[in-house]
């Protein structure tokens, strides 16, 4: 026996019927905004638009000539070498002997690790010192006034 | 009538010459035509101890290299007949005596000219450099049993250095240094320890070295290979101090390098040993009970003082890193994902060991320093940790507020389809008849 | 009048009464078994759930090694109720194949595959063999180091079909080894290509059950030989009970997201080692475990390649049984039922045997 859901009241109690009606219907619409909200939000883009593939190492005109600065690549550090001829070089900044961080020497012109005097060239490659392998260059390219470091894709 | 020391030196000369000539004639083959070595041949068929050294050149890097046993023992090689190619006039002059040994090698490996021909980036100082060795010394007073060149490189099975069997590979090292210098009856009359070996093999270097790190020191990488000597007390800490720069030049700034000089305490070793160099910990440093200070310090006097402070500060940063690392622990076993508090953890670490490294300048003020700024990074992750704790407290609770709408939802449900159903089974009963 | 009503009539007004008329007649028998007929609807609801939460986390996602790992993990730290949304699509995967499995088994026990069902049960396990696939698929696709290898392990399997088995793997790998070009595929697979052969089939699988009716269990029909079983209209009891199953399971998503995040893990690195005890989802674990134990030799079939025959062969078998049980009476009546028991043994029994060691 078909029944719908509001067809009539009946003898008994119909506005209890539609009570519970009116409670379901708005308990259901509540918990569609309660769905809503978090979707909403969801689609929107967060402030920190850009995944951190692709990272911002520093703006345009930061760093010097022949410097560098430490950046965030991932969970690891990473280091930008801004070369005497005013080019780019970023490398992970993770030294391949014990995982110290290293650095840039300005005089030497090359990337030091303080821990065991490990010495590499700004291609990566190792100069001196106990590292065993070069360290993981990244790209870097200019974007606006941002210069953005990603590392390649290996497969 | 026994013959004089120069003429053996004359007759030495002339087997050297003669060998040299005999190597000159190796130099003029084609390369890639393996040479005539009738030696070879002939000794390989042997099954004795006449046979071993032509079968081991097979592999050595002199017999791949196109050398025949001419080249070293004299005689000619292309000779079939043993009378022919074994002749004192052709040059055979047999095994030759171990006080011979450096100077024949270094026929060839001391000739610039000749070694470029195959290795042009080879050293070619050997003999110089052994003749300065303790080694050497001895040898040229006589001594016999100290090592030459066959000791240490091998006789027939020679391999170049990089090859992980030859004897001279970094990891092979210890072993072959090991051999006389870790032997108390052979060592016996020169009186110096024999427990170098023993003692370094429970260090951190060996322990790097036999995990694969090439670059750990050796006994060769103190004492030098073929200038082996032990390092002066004034050179000791320039030789640790070519990996660990810091440290070097941090002790240079103490008041322990101008107070230990005089009193011949050497820098580097005083604290950490020669050969069985441990791993350090902040227990070497402070008033404890296994702290190196307390050797010469007493707990209230100026160097424990600054000894205590050192180890106070280092013992609070390490405390703050571990509480740090705790939250995170926590936050990351709840599914809040912390990555970027973790880099600036370890960057807090790095800062501990800085401190570690500045402590050779035992000055307190500069370790706390850098301590400090450990303190802050710690002291930066502790609060994103409980941020992300928060995070989760704040779910939790968002998640209780949904139940408790979806369960008034679903009650709601239930009591409407209750109603319902007995609305409809009440219809039923009356329409079927109110009997 | 009741805004409700008003939609109707203007429904009617326009697609006259008979378009979802069939909803609005439909019944559903009333029986001691009804509870498990709440099973097919709870697994529309959970697929529901994952396409819609799919399609949020498609905003996101970038299928490539080098950024798909990052994109998750933003997704979970940076996208606002990230963490729910990806929670709840894990979530939902694991309780997917757990409610589609429980809705194939106790139709099958109910034989609800009889005369004129049998198309509905072989569409059934179509399905069910395709959210077998968007598992599997969708579990590469984080990248993580779990699921690199699981995927390098499953896959590895598919060479042990006789013939065409190094073809198989190609294809499915998208070359010889687990790469890139694998996590390409998958996602090819998981956002496209299964979706597509699910909706067909979905579609087809739905239209069947509305054409035929709800089926009702022997047991019961023999109970009522002289009278109509008993029913109640789909619109409002059945469906109202529907519904409410659907915000329980919401309520357990949502919970299981929270208190139970689903992690992440540490980014694959595939020149890396195989990290030890390495397993497919609980859903695999029987085959897996099963595959791991057959001896190296059975009769003269290689081992793995037995094993797959035997899982290929039992799968086209299941799928066959409305054909091959044709008639509930005779001997053989209680065998399909007898097989049935032994497969859910099996299955529970491996499974635990495989979490266990």
């Amino acid at each position: 026996m078909a029944k719908t859901v509001s067809e009539g009241g009946g003898p008994e109690q119909p506005g209890r019927r539609r009570v519970l009606g009116f409670l379901v219907g708005s308990g259901v619409m509540a918990s569609f905004v309660s769905f809503v909200y978090p979707i909403l939000s969801f689609v929107l883009p967060p402030e920190s638009g850009e995944l951190d593939a692709d990272t911002v190492a520093a703006k345009a005109n930061e760093l010097a000539a022949n410097s560098a600065k430490i950046f965030r690549m991932g969970n690891r550090p990473g280091i930008l070498v801004r070369m005497a001829d005013g080019n780019y070089k970023a490398f992970s900044a993770v030294c391949t002997h014990l995982n110290c961080t290293v650095q840039y020497r300005q005089r030497e012109h090359d990337v030091w690790c303080a821990c065991h005097n490990g010495v590499y060239n700004l291609q990566g490659g190792v100069v001196s010192g106990p590292p065993p392998k070069p360290l993981e260059e990244f790209a870097v390219h200019a974007r606006g006034q941002d210069i953005v470091v990603t590392r390649e894709s290996r497969t | 009538m026994p013959a004089t020391s120069q003429q053996w030196r004359f007759l030495l000369m002339l087997a050297v010459l003669l060998v040299a000539g005999s190597s000159a004639r190796a130099q003029s083959r084609d390369i890639g035509t393996p040479p005539v070595d009738t030696c070879r041949t002939c000794h390989a068929q042997l099954d004795d101890r006449l046979g071993e050294p032509a079968k081991q050149f097979a592999d050595d890097i002199h017999g791949t290299r196109g050398m025949t046993c001419a080249s070293c023992h004299g005689g000619d090689p292309r000779e079939e007949d043993m009378e022919k190619s074994m002749s004192r006039a052709r040059g055979f002059r047999g095994v030759p005596k171990r006080s011979e040994i450096p100077q024949l090698c270094a026929t060839c490996h001391s000739d610039g000219a000749f070694m470029r021909a195959y290795n042009p980036s080879l050293r070619t100082d050997q003999l110089s450099q052994y003749k300065t060795s303790v080694h050497g010394k001895r040898l040229a007073a006589g001594d016999t049993k100290v090592a030459v060149c066959s000791d240490c490189h091998g006789i027939h099975k020679i391999r170049a250095a990089s090859s992980p069997i030859s004897n001279v590979h970094p990891q092979q090292i210890p072993a072959t240094c090991g051999r006389c210098h870790g032997d108390a009856e052979y060592m016996k009359p020169y009186k110096i320890p024999t427990d170098q070996m023993a003692g370094y093999k429970t260090s951190v270097h060996y322990e790097k070295l036999s995990g694969g790190d090439l670059a750990a020191p050796t006994c060769v990488t103190c004492h030098g290979n073929h200038g082996a000597t032990p390092p002066g007390i004034s050179s000791v800490e320039r030789v640790c101090g070519t990996c660990h720069v810091f440290q070097e030049q941090l002790f240079d700034q103490s008041p322990h390098k101008a107070a230990w000089a005089p009193m011949k305490m050497s820098s580097c070793l005083t604290c950490h040993g020669n050969h069985a160099i441990k791993h350090t910990g902040d227990f070497l440093i402070g008033t404890g009970k296994d702290s190196i200070c307390m050797t010469c310090h007493a707990a209230d006097d100026n160097g424990g003082k600054v000894a205590s402070q050192i180890s106070t500060v280092l013992a609070g940063l390490d405390k703050s890193l571990a509480e740090a690392g705790a939250i995170l622990d926590s936050a990351e076993q709840k599914g809040m994902e912390v990555g970027e508090a973790r880099v600036t953890l370890s960057t807090a670490h790095e800062k501990l060991i800085k401190a570690r490294v500045d402590l050779h300048t035992m000055n307190s003020a500069r370790v706390e320093e850098t301590t400090k700024a450990g303190e802050k990074l710690a002291q930066q992750v502790n609060q994103d940790g409980v941020q992300a704790l928060a995070e989760y407290a704040f779910r939790r609770k968002g998640l209780a507020l949904s139940l408790f709408a979806i369960a008034f939802v679903v009650i709601c449900l239930w009591l409407l389809i209750r109603n319902l159903e007995r609305r409809s089974a009440g219809e039923e009963a009356g329409r079927s008849g109110g009997s | 009048m009741p805004p409700f009503l008003m939609l109707r009539d203007w429904w009617e007004e326009r697609f006259g009464t008979e378009l979802f008329s069939f909803l609005w007649h439909k019944q559903v028998p009333r029986h001691k078994h009804t509870i498990w007929y709440y099973l097919g609807g709870m697994t529309l609801f959970l697929f529901m759930v994952q396409v819609v939460t799919g399609i949020l986390l498609l905003l996101y996602y970038r299928p490539s090694p080098t950024e798909a790992f990052e994109s998750v993990q933003f997704i979970m730290t940076k996208v606002k109720f990230g963490w729910l949304i990806r929670g709840i699509h894990a979530w939902a995967a694991n309780l997917l194949i757990l409610t589609a499995m429980l809705h194939m088994f106790s139709t099958f026990f109910l034989k609800a595959y009889r005369q004129p069902r049998e198309l509905t049960w072989v569409s059934g396990c179509m399905l069910f063999f395709l959210f077998l696939g968007f598992g599997f698929s969708g579990y590469l696709l984080p990248w993580n180091e779990l699921a690199f290898f699981a995927t390098k392990v499953g896959t590895q399997m598919m060479a042990a079909v006789p013939v065409i088995g190094n073809w198989l793997l190609t294809f499915f790998r998208g070359g010889e080894e687990v790469t890139g070009a694998t996590l390409t595929r998958f996602f090819g697979f998981h956002v496209a290509i299964f979706p597509l052969l699910t909706t067909m089939l979905l579609g087809a699988h739905l239209f069947l059950v509305q054409y035929f009716g709800m089926s009702t269990p022997i047991s019961v029909e023999q109970a009522h030989k002289d009278k109509p079983v008993p029913t109640y209209a789909f619109i409002p009891n059945f469906l109202l009970r529907d519904i409410m199953g659907w915000y329980i399971a919401l309520g357990v998503l949502a919970a299981l997201a929270a208190i139970f995040p689903w992690e992440l893990g540490v980014k694959a690195d595939p020149f890396g080692a195989t990290p030890a005890g390495i397993k497919p989802e609980w859903y695999f674990l029987f085959m897996f475990q099963a595959l791991k134990k057959i001896p190296g030799h059975v009769l003269f079939i290689e081992g793995e390649q037995f094993g797959v025959l035997f899982f290929g062969l039992g799968a086209a078998l299941w799928m066959l049984v409305p054909f091959l049980d044709r008639k509930q009476e005779g001997p053989l009546k209680r065998l399909p039922a007898v097989a049935g028991g032994v497969i859910v043994a099996f299955i529970i029994v491996m499974t635990i045997w495989a979490w266990r060691s």
